[in-house]
């Protein structure tokens, strides 16, 4: 238990794939404009990485490893995800209509989005168990939420803000990216800090 | 054998997923409306919601299943209504051309700031100063918030106030909200005399604030051969749906606070020096 809450502790704040790993910009910088579709974005992207992480793991540890063909494991997991993430979007849109019209448009964005497919690979090179991988997974979906709803806040005041004229539009944007990934390393150290060594 | 292995897992795989998405949508899927896929690729996709539906493939499904009129698109006009009828399969009805205007006339010259700002450019950060900068308090601020909010270009600032182009605007009611002070309103294509004023207070404090404010003198109201204008909370309105535009209120109102767009050109010819709804000119 007190693994599960180090490595959800870590993803979220210390290692957050975003802020701290760079993974997953794309939707950060372009779904972040309004706070609802960068919830929304979010809470599909956490879906995805728990599910892809659930169907990945036992292919590469049954599959991948018994056959020594690890190197194969960034085309089979693009496969298989890809795959999944369209399989999932047409079964929400034939028996969950009401998630899938307020999720739905993101699904096929996170096809094949970096961070989803980090994380799949990380827990391998980390070596979590499945339990872990899963806590992992989650984990990081929740700690792309919490970048994606800090950094839409952040945008809407630099929307209000009187930005030069340089600096309008992305490079403001970038910016404050780089600044609020600066804070997060402000929390390095803090999971060594709460539960010990 | 080692390059065959790997061959053969990918393709396995690759084959089990392109199988399984084959069968899933084959038996999950899920019947789209022809009608409603039809009538929203017809549509402009401006998602500006002025119909009053949450986007244009809301309206678009609302038009299809729960019977909601064809005409109701501002930003299509006349020609998306008579596609989206034609898929219907009813009668065209002409959508009603709507505008949005702007209710001051307060120019520099015709009313004052009552403070010299110099915060943030843009009207709701003005109006969180004391009122505004205005002496009225229900003047255009002039910073042009409307402008901005505009996606089609319909307006403009004339001598410190907001001025729409009836031509351009598609009476979406983006400035309607934006507006700090409520300045503007949507009208209906056919009504073009109406009052350029919002201020409510007493005439005699009207005046004092600005020279072309509505001072409530009642003059408009009984000159009008159509009892279309009536005195609320000291302010003259003009009822869209009796005004005919004879123009008499134009000419009685002593403050020329009544204005028209009767000239179906405006304002495409404006010049700084003649502005036909702010200038004495424009009463023709």
């Amino acid at each position: 238990m007190k693994e599960i809450l180090v490595i959800l502790f870590s993803v979220i704040l210390v290692d957050n794939f975003v802020l701290s790993k760079f993974l997953g910009i794309c939707p950060f910088l372009g779904v972040s404009k309004r706070l609802d579709s960068s919830v929304g974005m979010s809470i599909a992207v956490t879906f995805v990485m728990v599910l892809a992480t659930a169907v990945t793991w036992p292919l590469y540890a049954l599959l991948l490893a018994r056959f020594g063909l690890e190197y194969l494991q960034i085309i089979v997991f693009i496969l298989v995800i890809a795959a999944l993430v369209q399989l999932v979007e047409i079964m929400l849109k034939k028996y969950m209509p009401a998630l899938h019209s307020s999720l739905g448009v993101y699904l096929p964005l996170i096809t094949t989005n970096c961070a989803v497919l980090g994380v799949t690979i990380l827990n391998f090179d980390n070596g979590y168990t499945f339990t872990h991988s899963i806590a992992n997974a989650f984990g990081a979906g929740i700690g792309f939420l919490l970048a994606m709803v800090l950094f839409s806040g952040i945008r809407q005041k630099i929307e209000e803000a009187d930005v030069p004229e340089t600096f309008k539009g992305v490079p403001s944007v970038l910016i404050a990216a780089s600044i609020l990934s600066l804070a997060f390393m402000g929390f390095s150290g803090m999971v060594e800090g709460v539960f010990g060594k | 054998m080692t390059i065959a292995l790997p061959i053969i897992i990918v393709s396995l795989i690759g084959l089990v997923a392109g199988i399984g998405l084959t069968l899933a949508a084959k038996y999950m899927a899920v019947s789209v409306d022809e009608t409603a896929a039809n009538i929203n690729s017809v549509l402009p996709g401006a998602n500006c919601g002025a119909c009053g539906f949450a986007g244009c493939s809301d309206y678009a499904s609302a038009v299809a299943n729960n019977g909601a009129k064809a005409n109701l698109c501002p930003v299509g006009g006349a020609e998306v209504a008579a596609k989206i009828s034609t898929i219907l399969g009813v009668e065209f009805v002409e959508g009603e051309k709507r505008y949005a205007r702007v209710k001051c006339a307060g120019t520099f010259s015709k009313t004052r700031y009552v403070m010299t700002y110099r915060g943030m450019q843009s009207c709701a950060a003005n109006k969180t100063f004391y009122r505004g900068r205005g002496a009225c308090p229900k003047a255009c601020l002039g910073y042009g918030d409307c402008v901005d909010v505009c996606d089609y270009g319909a307006i403009y600032m004339y001598h410190g106030i907001a001025v729409v182009d009836k031509n351009k605007c598609v009476a979406c009611g983006l400035c309607v909200e934006r507006c700090p002070n409520k300045l503007i309103e949507i009208a209906n294509g056919n009504s073009s005399t109406f009052v350029r004023c919002s201020n409510n207070e007493k005439g005699s404090t009207t005046r004092v604030m600005c020279s072309v404010g509505c001072i409530a003198c009642g003059r408009c109201a009984k000159i009008c051969k159509f009892e279309a204008i009536e005195i609320k909370d000291n302010i003259a309105y003009i009822d869209q749906a009796k005004c005919r535009n004879c123009g008499m209120c134009i000419k009685e109102c002593p403050v020329k606070v009544i204005r028209t767009y009767r000239d179906p050109n405006f304002p495409h010819h404006i010049t700084p020096a003649v502005d036909p709804m702010v200038g004495e000119t424009a009463q023709g």
